[in-house]
């Protein structure tokens, strides 16, 4: 941990993540050809793009999740904090502990909601149940769920509506204390309410992380993001500001994809 | 009525009529072998050892000796059983080795019991130099009930979400982790009831132990595991096939039928509370 602050050298120009030359394969099929972009520490980095654009799979690449799908490939680099993790030799499980991820499907454990935040702690070695109760309920609070959870910490977790789950999630990722927290479309399968209070969070919650986020929904882009990136057909057509992108987008297919032409 | 709604009534009627079918079957076994079993159960029957040349006196050796036997097979099979279904579903890479792995360990299930026995007596018995006894057929029933329990801790395992899997390795969690404490508890109530299959296998098959364990006839109970014992399949084989007191020799026949039977639920019933408990403990919550 100490030796990863030593190479943080890009962090200090406000870069977390830096994507040089990314490809990526499934079996033959070309996921992802050729992308370049940086990802800038404690702002919000929104995807977006048609289905089967390679936003998840690009995003997937981040914490290495791409590693459970058999048959694939990646190429080029993956700078996180100076390093790059897309090396042989990379710890995965570190990196993971350093970059978490909410899904699209709210995923709790079929476990307490006490426990599904407590594993995480645990999994890292931590015994001390103060500690861990201090840092569970912390968690929650982050995740503004703890008023609607504190009299019920022992209840199971598929107990609570999908919305609270998703929100359960977003601690259960917070509690270990990642850097960068990737959302991959955490919205898809919530009501307009829970997605509300999803999209509060998030622009609350960079102040302490970087945030990157994959979505169908161009306007949750437009209300969380500062960056966007529009992806089509594995190919990243553009990246800049959130507000340049949506008001005066450079490439033809970007204005055709916000405008509603297809998508 | 619209021909659609006649071919649904239909459909439905002929599956009511496959329950109802099968539940007269297993209410008809129950109800026989309780019927003609019951009247010689008795406090004596239980818990005495068999005399007259088993005519007469209690069949309290073969209860042990099959109650020890099924432990035995249990605690052969488990642990082997349950790390060889993680392995191939949570480690092995996908391919043709795998392949050529599962399909044996399913025409493994399909080798007749009486092979298992013969197997049995060979290895363990002469071999191992374990003799007939305890030891060799429980060894000789654990092979026969492995391959159960490991395509029921298969499926157990194959469903579990793989979201749960991901949601655990994004923490940082190693795959080892993921596996004790998230997938295996979320299977455990799918390798239970493979378990529970296993148990009512173990308990009631009589050409595994023929060989490799089993005696007809014994006056007193297993001192150690390297004795042989009596057990209740084969003493009801034994009771049918051979004596010369058919009438007294049936009825004890009938009377180990049932015990069998309610040993076997006994034993279910342990690996049903647990269970119940394991999934009040992930779902109930309170």
């Amino acid at each position: 941990m100490a030796e990863d602050k030593t190479v943080a050298t890009t962090a200090s120009d406000g870069v977390r993540i830096l994507v040089e030359h990314v490809n990526f394969y499934y079996g033959r099929t070309q996921a992802l050809r050729d992308i370049n972009l940086a990802i800038h520490a404690n702002k919000v980095t929104a995807f977006i793009g048609p289905s089967g654009c390679g936003k998840s799979t690009l995003i997937r690449m981040f914490n290495r999740m791409n590693d459970l799908v058999p048959n694939t490939r990646a190429e080029g680099r993956l700078l996180l904090d100076g390093r790059d993790i897309l090396a042989p030799g990379t710890d995965v499980v570190e990196l993971r502990r350093r970059v978490g991820m909410v899904f699209q499907k709210p995923n709790p454990f079929p476990k307490t909601i006490y426990e599904n935040l407590s594993y995480g702690l645990r999994i890292n070695g931590i015994r001390d149940k103060h500690v861990i109760e201090e840092k569970v309920v912390r968690a929650l609070q982050r995740a503004a769920l703890w008023d609607e959870v504190k009299d019920r910490l022992h209840d199971s977790a598929l107990m609570l509506s999908g919305g609270q789950q998703q929100r359960l999630c977003i601690a259960r990722c917070m509690v270990v204390e990642p850097e960068v927290i990737l959302f991959d479309e955490p919205c898809a399968s919530l009501d307009p309410i829970s997605t509300k209070r999803i999209e509060d969070l998030i622009l609350e919650l960079k102040e302490y992380y970087t945030i990157v986020i994959v979505t169908h929904n161009m306007q949750q882009a437009g209300r969380v993001s500062e960056y966007t990136a529009f992806m089509y057909l594995g190919e990243l057509v553009e990246f800049g500001l959130t507000e340049k992108l949506f008001t005066v987008p450079k490439d033809k297919r970007t204005e055709d994809y916000i405008t509603g032409k297809f998508g | 009525m619209k021909r659609a709604t006649l071919d649904q009534k239909i459909g439905f009627g002929l599956l009511y009529l496959s329950i109802l079918l099968t539940l007269f079957f297993l209410g008809a076994i129950i109800y026989f072998i309780a019927v003609r079993g019951v009247g010689i159960i008795s406090w004596q029957f239980l818990t005495e050892t068999p005399r007259k040349a088993m005519t007469a006196g209690g069949v309290a050796p073969a209860i042990v000796g099959t109650f020890y036997l099924t432990i035995g097979a249990v605690l052969v099979a488990l642990i082997p059983g349950i790390a060889c279904a993680i392995y191939l579903c949570e480690y092995s890479p996908k391919g043709v080795a795998m392949n050529v792995i599962r399909v044996s360990i399913n025409n493994l299930a399909g080798v007749p019991s009486v092979v298992f026995g013969l197997f049995g007596l060979s290895v363990f018995c002469k071999y191992m130099g374990f003799g007939v006894s305890i030891l060799a057929g429980a060894l000789t029933l654990g092979i026969l009930i492995l391959p159960g329990i490991i395509s029921a801790a298969q499926e157990a395992l194959l469903a579990v979400p793989q979201s749960l899997r991901e949601a655990s390795l994004a923490l940082g969690a190693t795959q080892w982790q993921t596996i004790r404490k998230i997938v295996l508890p979320a299977a455990l109530p799918g390798i239970l009831t493979g378990i529970i299959l296993g148990v009512g296998r173990a308990a009631g098959e009589t050409a595994p132990i023929m060989f490799t364990a089993a005696t007809m006839y014994k006056r007193g109970y297993p001192t150690s595991i390297f004795s042989e014992t009596m057990a209740l399949p084969y003493h009801i084989y034994a009771l049918m096939t051979e004596g010369t007191r058919p009438k007294e020799q049936t009825a004890i026949a009938y009377g180990c039928a049932l015990i069998l039977l309610v040993l076997v639920l006994l034993i279910s019933a342990i690996a049903i509370y647990f269970r119940q408990k394991q999934r009040g403990a992930s779902y109930g919550g309170r």
